[in-house]
Order: structure tokens, then C-alpha cells, then sequence
């Protein structure tokens, strides 16, 4: 059974329909992609997927659970996570308090135990820290846990973006182009930290503009193109796919020689 | 004992300054509280002045028309704000931060003309006859109290939670933070302590009238949280305990001026939004000296702690970064 | 509720300290104050007169003349909603300052009206123009809690500057025309009624094609769409801006200059409430909408002056609130305004 099933998923907001129709399914422990030409609705996909939109038609099915209508702190507590193309850390927190946020539905204390902070508090308090700690080690991140988020570099604030999001302990991790912005050697290592995340058996959507990286590194591919999916397959497939070399690949092979 | 001491304060302190000090702990506990929200949540309250209304009424109608003690009263009272903060905080919560803003107002506005109104609370003429029982030992006890409450809540999974909020709310959504409910939360706590500084306010003046409780004290609450620092509870001390006294000393030496504090408040919240986005003491690169030594001495406790030498410093601001910029 | 500072007046700042004095800054003078005070007692004096009247149909009328005023108000309010997304509290104090402006070139220099209010409504293009330069640009790329502070903080410091200039006493703002009486279809109304309606008719048409017609509009809704995308168009944002406030801030004058005059009273705090309703109106129309603002003004106009008839009018200003508050809640994108949703 997919871990992860999109059922004629459309999206539309006014009269604009971002997404039309969608349908794919998300095997458990696989990379898969979505790629497509700006403003092929892919984020708003990710959006929907995590609950900030609602989907006007069509079905979510995650661990034969609907989404549909559940809150974005529902479907994280699912075991669904994400990062955003446009960064969006907590600013003035340091790097660890950003991950030990990310780890907010895997806690428990509540208010009073928060603030009359009991041993068992003060042990899960720490036990997260710590966490934390490894999820920074994981990404990179090592030795950089007290600076403020925005002080960092902007490769290392997507990596914590990433730390961010394992701190959730998500079964599927969405990531929305994550290689955005970075250099060869930056997106190399990126590759290799994908491939660890699936070692770990975390299940991988990934966005990305990057045609090397997706290539490498998917299974499967989706194709978007002005909301709608016109082809998927594996990375050989998808390459040869007319549609996609039309909308998209013949653009972008051409670009990059 | 509370009265020993206050024997012993009275001694020290002449009846003015008494008074003074009395002021200044109230108005530090509803600045504290509201900071609560504003600071750390990053919701913009305006109505403050009515939660603190609500718990000097109520415990005014308690003491004078039901006979309750002063004890049981104060903590009636700021069990019925925290209640109204459910009641208006639900709702309203849910709206952008801008709408709520409008919406607490217009909360608070709402408030004030009921106590108008109503036959119960005296309407205009006001609600008399409630026993002097607030003291400065019970004040301190009671912002000493708030200051340590907050200070374990904002650092803990909820207080992380509430900052989360203010910077990014729909990052904070997506890593599993209910964010309506903490928002909630966050509003009741604040309402819960407003209500007690009410309560004092009320046993303290003995007498309660529905402008003491107006937009303009709520605003005056909100300078003091904004010159202390967003997010900063010394901050909000040092904030009320300054902008509660200068009037009084400028009302000596130059009263047009006190008088006209108003005019300075004004000016003071555009110069800082726009010089100092995160108050005197806010927690933005551009630290004033107090918070420098604070970030010292707490990165040596957690290199201490976690022993990782080099990460020790990195918590002392840049070099670099004049005073004109804000967070992008 | 003539006269309601005189109330608290007899309780003197004895409780002493820091703003606990109920001081003549405080809210209560502003609100229960003059201005509208007599707005309630207007319109109970004239049912009282028209008894024989069609008390209904005669409200309505009056609805319609101080809705008119707030939906001059809430133009600025969602014009500049529009480009910036910000409530530019100070809108309420702008308005204070067209009307006290008006004042005092129809009673010191001696203007010819058209002339004054023109002026009026230039001077304080001026001042919306400052006051967007000196509070908001800097705070362009600052987080929204900075700029909302700062803008209740010009709010307040406008407010309380006046109050220091012209000082608290309510001043009278006779029209320098005759004003008769007169009655059409059973209903009493009378010149400056008529002129009002006819001052916001002329400036909302005139809105209407300055947004639509001219490449300034064009400029002025791409920016409101998206700034960055505007910029790149070779658009002068900050000038486009710039402009908004002028326009928003010369209809507030508008509405201050007639306001005063239909109420015969102007004051320092006179703006607080109106400019608060007229957000109400924004938000009730759809608030970054310019004919919701129209439609919400005139609605929330008639919707008060039938809450006064069904309650009383102490509770005149409750019931605004509560209005706003339920529109936010139910249908927070207005009457005429379309869902949207904030970009992620």
C-alpha cells in the first residue's frame, strides 16, 4: 500500500486553479520528485499536502488517514514534515531552540508542567536538547547550536531547515527545493544528506529546479505543467517523455548545454 | 508578617514614594503580562486596560457587595479576566495580526462602555467604598510571582512554542504547534495577571471609575513594553518602573511637560519601532549593554553545560551592524 | 450625554499617580465627548421634531449623510491597506487636522468655503504625505507588530500635539453659508446635509476615475498587487505610495471639514472614534476594496443610527464594535470583498 495517496487534488483559489487534477501515490521509503516550469503548482501542492490550504476537490490519503481537513499541527503529528523554498526559520531563536520547535508535537509538557517545570520535565527538556543536538550533527551543523538563526550562512540555514523538520520525526519528509541558491559543492553534499535521511527509512518528496540532483537521486518523477501532471516515471522515463521535453526539459537541456 | 514588613517599609518609605512603588508594581505586572503577548506571542493587544478592568471590578463587587476577603477576591478576580480571555480570545485570535488589533481594541472599548452602563458597577460615578488592603509587601510578593511564572513559561516547550508564533506563524503551524490554541493560552495567561494587578489596583485606590481603565491606558501599558523591549520581562520592569515615575518627577520639576507625557509617548513608540525594533532591551543584534553581559554570562553557563567549546561565543552580537537596522 | 467630561470632572486626580488620573487626555472625554455626543442628540432631537415624520424613513436619511462621512474615511484606510497592508491608525487624527484646518481658514483667513476645503483637504495631503515618510517607509521591510506600533504611535503623537496647539475645548464650526431647512417627500433635511452628500458623492466619483482612468491609478492598484513585480516595471513605488496617502488623507480632510460642520463641533480628539468607525466601514465593505469602503461606510451609517433607535445611544459605539467584531469573525473578507489567502 502507498504510504502517501493524492486523489484528483485540485486547488483553486478565486477564480485561478493552481492545481488540476492531480493524482499520485507516494511509495513508503522512496525519493520522489516533483518537478515542472515555475508556476506549475508545485509548492501549492506541498501546501496542501500540509494542511495550510484545503484542498477544494480530490483526496489526501496518508497511513489510510484522510487530510483533507485537518490542521497543519494534525498532519505534523502524523508524521508528515516539511521545509520552504523561501526560508522561514525562527529568526531570533537559536539554532537548537529552532529544532527542539520542530520537535513540538513529540513533547509533552503542558502548561503547568511548564511552569513549574517538575523532574520529569526537566528530563524531557533535556533528553530534547540533546536530540537536537544529534539532528545538527546529522545535517552539519555541529558547533553552531547557540548562534541565532538568521546569523547563519544561508546553505547552513537550509540544512537547519532540514534538522528542523527531522526534529518532527516525520515518516515523509517534504522538502521544497532545497539545493536552491547552493554551489556544486553544497549541492553534492546535500545528495549525500538525502540519501542518509532514506537510509533512515524516511520517505522523500523533493522540489527542485536542479536537473542533475533530481535525476541522480529520484525514483519516480512527477511532472507539473500549469497545474496539471503531465507525465510520471522514473528519471529515464520522464527524460524521454515528449510533454516534459516540451514544457520543460528542452528549455532547461538547452540552458544547460 | 506581610504586616510586620509593611510596618517596617512604611518606616523607610515616605507615604508618596510608598504610593509610587505601589503604582509602579501594578503597572509592572500588567506590563509583564502584556509583554507576555505582545513580546513574545507577537500578537498586538490593545485592550489590556479592560482585562485589568474586569479584575478591578470584580473585586470591587466582591469586597463591597459580597463580602469576600481580600485574598479570595484578588484570586476571583483573575480567575474571572482569565475567563473573559478565553471568551474574547477565541474568537478573535484566529484573525491576522492586524485585525486583532482592531478587534482588542474594539474588546476593550466594549468593556469600558458596559461598566458605563451597568447599574451594578456605578456607571460614571464610579464604584466607592472598597477597603485599602493592597500593601507594597503584597505587591512585591505579587509581581515576584508574575516575573517567575512568566520567566519558567517563556522558557519552556510552550514559551518556545509562543516565540515560534511571533516569528514565523505558518512555519510554526507546520511543526505541530496549535498555534489558535497557544495563541489562547498565551492571551489567558496574560488576562489572568492583568485581572490580578486589577484587583490590587482596586484595594489599593478604593475606588474604580470606567476611564481609569480606557484605550489610553492600554497604549501607556504598551510603551512601557515597547520601551523596555518586546520580549524581554526585565525589560517590562524596568519599562513600567520608568514610565510610571517620570511623570511623577516631571510633574514637580515641569509639569507642562508631564502633562503633556502623552505627546513623548507617541514619538517614543515611532523611534523605537523605527530605531530599535525590539525595545531598549529588545533581543535583536543590536543588544543594548545589559543584554551583551546577560548573553555572556548564559553562553558560558551552556558551554559549562554542553561543553562545546567553540560555540561559546557566538552568542555575543556582531561587530558589525549600526543601530538603524531592524529584522527584514 | 451632553457634557459627560463634566462627569469624572468632579472626581479630581486625587488617586494620583501616572496615568491612573483620569486626565483630560482620556479617552472617555473623546469618545463620550462632544462630537459625538451631539451626533446622538442630533439625531434624537430630530425624531423628537419630526414626531409626526416617518420616524424610520427620517433616520435613514441621517444614516445616509454620516455614513457618507465614513465611507470618506474608510477610502483612505483601504487605499492604503491596499499597497502597504497596513491600518494607518493616524487616519482618524488626519481627519482631526483637515477639519480643525478647515476651521481656521473659513474663521481666521476668511476663505471662500470651496477654497477652504480645497486647502484643507491640500494641507493635510501633506501631512499624510510626512507622516508616511517619517513613520512608515523606514519600517518598509520590518516585521508588521513594528510598523502597527508605530503607526498608533503617530496616531497618539498627532492626537496629543493638536490637543497642545488648539488645546481640549470643543470649538465651534458654524457653516459660513446659509444653511435652510427645507422638506422633500414628508422628510426634513436642509443645505448642508444635501452638500455633504454631495462632497462625498463628487470625491468618490472623482476616486473612481483617478483609479481606473488615469496611468497613477494603474500605478497605484499594480502596487497594491504586488509591490516587487510593480518595481520591475519601472513603477515608482515610493512615489505611488507617496500619492496614496495624499489622496486618502485629502477625503479624511473632506470628511472632517463636513463633519465639523454638521456637528458645529471640532476638537482634538474628534478623530479617534470616526477614524475607528471608518475602519469598520473598510472592513465591513472588504477592506483593500474601494467600492466596499463605499458601501461599508454608508451601511455602517444606517446600521448605527437604527442601533440608537432600537437601544439607546449610550451603547451606539458598542455596537459598532461589536458589528466589526462579528464581521471579522464570519466574513472577515467583507461584503463585496473576495477571499484570499496569504502567500506562503
Amino acid at each position: 500500500m502507498a504510504l502517501l495517496e493524492v486523489r484528483g487534488l485540485t486547488m483553486e483559489f478565486g477564480g485561478l486553479r493552481a492545481v488540476d487534477d492531480v493524482t499520485f501515490d507516494v511509495h513508503e521509503g522512496e525519493i520522489l520528485s516533483v518537478i515542472g516550469p515555475n508556476g506549475a503548482g508545485k509548492t501549492t501542492v506541498f501546501n496542501v499536502l500540509t494542511g495550510i490550504y484545503h484542498p477544494t476537490r480530490g483526496d489526501i490519503v496518508f497511513r489510510g488517514q484522510r487530510l483533507n481537513a485537518l490542521k497543519p499541527h494534525q498532519i505534523t503529528a502524523l508524521g508528515i514534515a516539511r521545509t520552504f523554498q523561501n526560508i522561514r526559520l525562527f529568526r531570533e531563536m537559536s539554532v537548537w531552540e529552532n529544532v527542539v520547535v520542530g520537535a513540538h508535537t513529540r513533547l509533552k509538557s503542558g502548561f503547568f508542567s511548564s511552569v513549574f517545570k517538575g523532574p520529569a520535565t526537566r528530563r524531557e527538556e533535556r533528553a530534547a536538547r540533546e536530540r537536537a543536538y544529534r539532528h545538527l550533527e546529522f545535517v552539519g551543523l555541529k558547533g553552531l547550536e547557540t548562534t541565532k538563526a538568521r546569523q547563519l550562512p544561508y546553505g547552513a540555514q537550509r540544512r537547519l531547515e532540514i534538522a528542523r523538520a527531522l526534529a518532527a520525526e516525520p515518516r515523509l519528509l517534504l522538502l521544497d527545493e532545497p539545493a536552491a541558491g547552493m554551489n556544486a559543492g553544497e549541492t553534492e553534499e546535500l545528495m549525500g544528506l538525502i540519501r542518509r535521511l532514506k537510509e533512515q527509512s524516511i520517505t522523500i518528496i523533493l522540489i527542485e529546479h536542479d536537473m542533475r540532483m533530481v535525476m541522480d537521486i529520484s525514483e519516480r518523477i512527477v511532472v507539473l505543467d500549469h497545474g496539471r501532471k503531465i507525465a510520471e516515471g522514473t528519471p529515464a522515463e520522464v527524460r524521454r517523455h515528449e510533454a516534459v521535453i516540451a514544457a520543460y526539459l528542452g528549455a532547461s537541456a538547452r540552458a544547460g548545454g | 508578617m506581610i504586616d510586620w514588613l509593611d510596618g517596617v517599609l512604611r518606616g523607610f518609605i515616605n507615604p508618596y514614594y510608598y504610593g509610587i512603588l505601589v503604582t509602579i508594581g501594578i503597572n509592572i505586572i500588567l506590563a509583564l503580562s502584556l509583554n507576555l503577548v505582545t513580546g513574545f506571542t507577537g500578537q498586538l493587544h490593545l485592550g489590556h486596560a479592560a482585562f485589568m478592568a474586569i479584575g478591578a471590578y470584580t473585586a470591587g463587587l466582591l469586597s463591597t457587595k459580597a463580602g469576600f476577603g481580600f485574598a479570595g477576591a484578588v484570586i476571583v478576580a483573575g480567575l474571572v479576566a482569565a475567563v473573559a480571555g478565553v471568551i474574547v480570545g477565541l474568537p478573535t485570535l484566529r484573525l491576522r495580526g492586524d485585525y486583532l488589533a482592531i478587534a482588542t481594541l474594539g474588546f476593550g472599548e466594549i468593556v469600558r462602555i458596559t461598566l458605563l452602563n451597568l447599574d451594578i458597577t456605578g456607571g460614571p460615578f464610579g464604584l466607592r467604598g472598597i477597603p485599602r488592603q493592597t500593601n507594597l509587601p503584597i505587591v512585591i510578593l505579587a509581581v515576584l510571582f508574575s516575573f517567575l511564572v512568566l520567566r519558567s513559561l517563556v522558557n519552556s516547550r510552550m514559551g518556545r512554542a509562543l516565540i515560534a508564533i511571533r516569528e514565523d506563524e505558518v512555519a510554526a503551524q507546520t511543526m505541530g504547534i496549535d498555534t489558535t490554541r497557544l495563541k489562547v493560552t498565551s492571551f489567558t495567561v496574560a488576562a489572568f495577571f492583568a485581572g490580578i494587578a486589577g484587583a490590587l489596583f482596586a484595594y489599593w485606590f478604593r475606588y474604580l471609575n470606567p476611564s481609569s481603565f480606557g484605550f489610553m491606558v492600554s497604549i501607556e501599558l504598551l510603551a512601557m513594553v515597547v520601551f523596555g523591549g518586546l520580549g524581554n520581562l526585565l525589560g517590562s520592569v524596568l519599562g513600567a518602573g520608568v514610565m510610571t515615575y517620570l511623570p511623577e518627577f516631571l510633574r514637580t520639576v515641569a509639569p507642562a511637560i508631564a502633562e503633556r507625557r502623552l505627546v513623548f509617548y507617541g514619538a517614543l513608540l515611532v523611534i523605537v519601532m523605527i530605531l530599535r525594533p525590539n525595545g531598549l532591551l529588545g533581543t535583536s543584534s543590536e543588544q543594548g549593554w545589559l543584554e551583551i553581559w546577560l548573553a555572556r554570562r548564559r553562553s558560558q553557563g551552556a558551554a559549562g553545560r554542553v561543553g562545546s567549546g567553540p560555540g561559546a561565543g557566538s552568542e555575543a552580537p556582531p561587530a558589525t551592524g549600526g543601530a538603524g537596522h531592524g529584522p527584514a | 450625554m451632553p457634557g459627560s467630561g463634566a462627569v469624572w470632572r468632579r472626581f479630581p486626580a486625587r488617586t494620583g499617580f501616572a496615568h491612573r488620573a483620569p486626565s483630560r487626555y482620556d479617552w472617555e472625554e473623546t469618545t463620550g465627548g462632544a462630537c459625538l455626543a451631539q451626533a446622538s442628540t442630533l439625531v434624537l432631537y430630530r425624531c423628537a421634531a419630526e414626531r409626526g415624520a416617518p420616524l424610520f424613513a427620517q433616520q435613514l436619511i441621517n444614516g445616509l449623510v454620516t455614513g457618507s462621512t465614513y465611507a470618506l474615511i474608510a477610502l483612505g484606510y483601504t487605499m492604503v491597506y491596499g499597497v502597504l497592508q497596513l491600518i494607518n491608525f493616524a487616519h482618524g487624527e488626519i481627519y482631526m487636522v483637515g477639519a480643525f484646518t478647515g476651521l481656521l481658514l473659513v474663521t481666521v483667513a476668511k476663505l471662500p468655503f470651496p477654497l477652504a476645503l480645497l486647502l484643507a483637504m491640500g494641507g493635510t495631503a501633506v501631512l499624510g504625505v510626512t507622516i508616511e515618510f517619517i513613520a512608515y517607509r523606514p519600517l518598509r521591510r520590518s516585521s508588521r507588530l513594528s510598523v502597527l506600533i508605530s503607526a498608533i504611535g503617530m496616531s497618539i503623537f498627532v492626537q496629543n500635539v493638536a490637543l497642545w496647539i488648539w488645546g481640549p475645548s470643543t470649538r465651534s464650526f458654524l457653516p459660513p453659508f446659509p444653511v435652510t431647512t427645507f422638506t422633500i417627500a414628508g422628510l426634513r433635511t436642509n443645505t448642508l446635509d444635501l452638500l455633504t452628500l454631495l462632497v462625498a458623492v463628487l470625491m468618490m466619483v472623482g476616486l473612481h476615475l483617478l483609479v481606473t482612468r488615469t496611468k497613477l491609478g494603474k500605478a497605484m492598484r499594480a502596487v497594491a498587487q504586488d509591490r516587487e513585480t510593480a518595481a520591475l516595471m519601472g513603477i515608482n513605488v515610493n512615489r505611488t505610495i507617496a500619492f496614496t496617502f495624499a489622496i486618502g488623507s485629502s477625503l479624511a480632510a473632506a470628511a472632517g471639514v463636513m463633519v465639523g460642520m454638521l456637528f458645529n463641533a471640532v476638537t482634538p480628539s474628534m478623530g479617534v472614534m470616526p477614524g475607528l468607525k471608518g475602519f469598520v466601514a473598510a472592513v465591513l465593505g472588504g477592506i483593500g476594496h474601494i467600492p466596499g469602503a463605499m458601501v461599508g461606510g454608508l451601511v455602517l451609517g444606517m446600521a448605527e443610527v437604527l442601533g440608537v433607535a432600537l437601544l439607546s445611544s449610550q451603547w451606539r459605539d458598542a455596537v459598532a464594535f461589536a458589528i466589526l467584531i462579528l464581521v471579522l469573525l464570519y466574513r472577515p473578507s467583507g461584503l463585496l470583498g473576495r477571499r484570499t489567502q496569504e502567500k506562503v
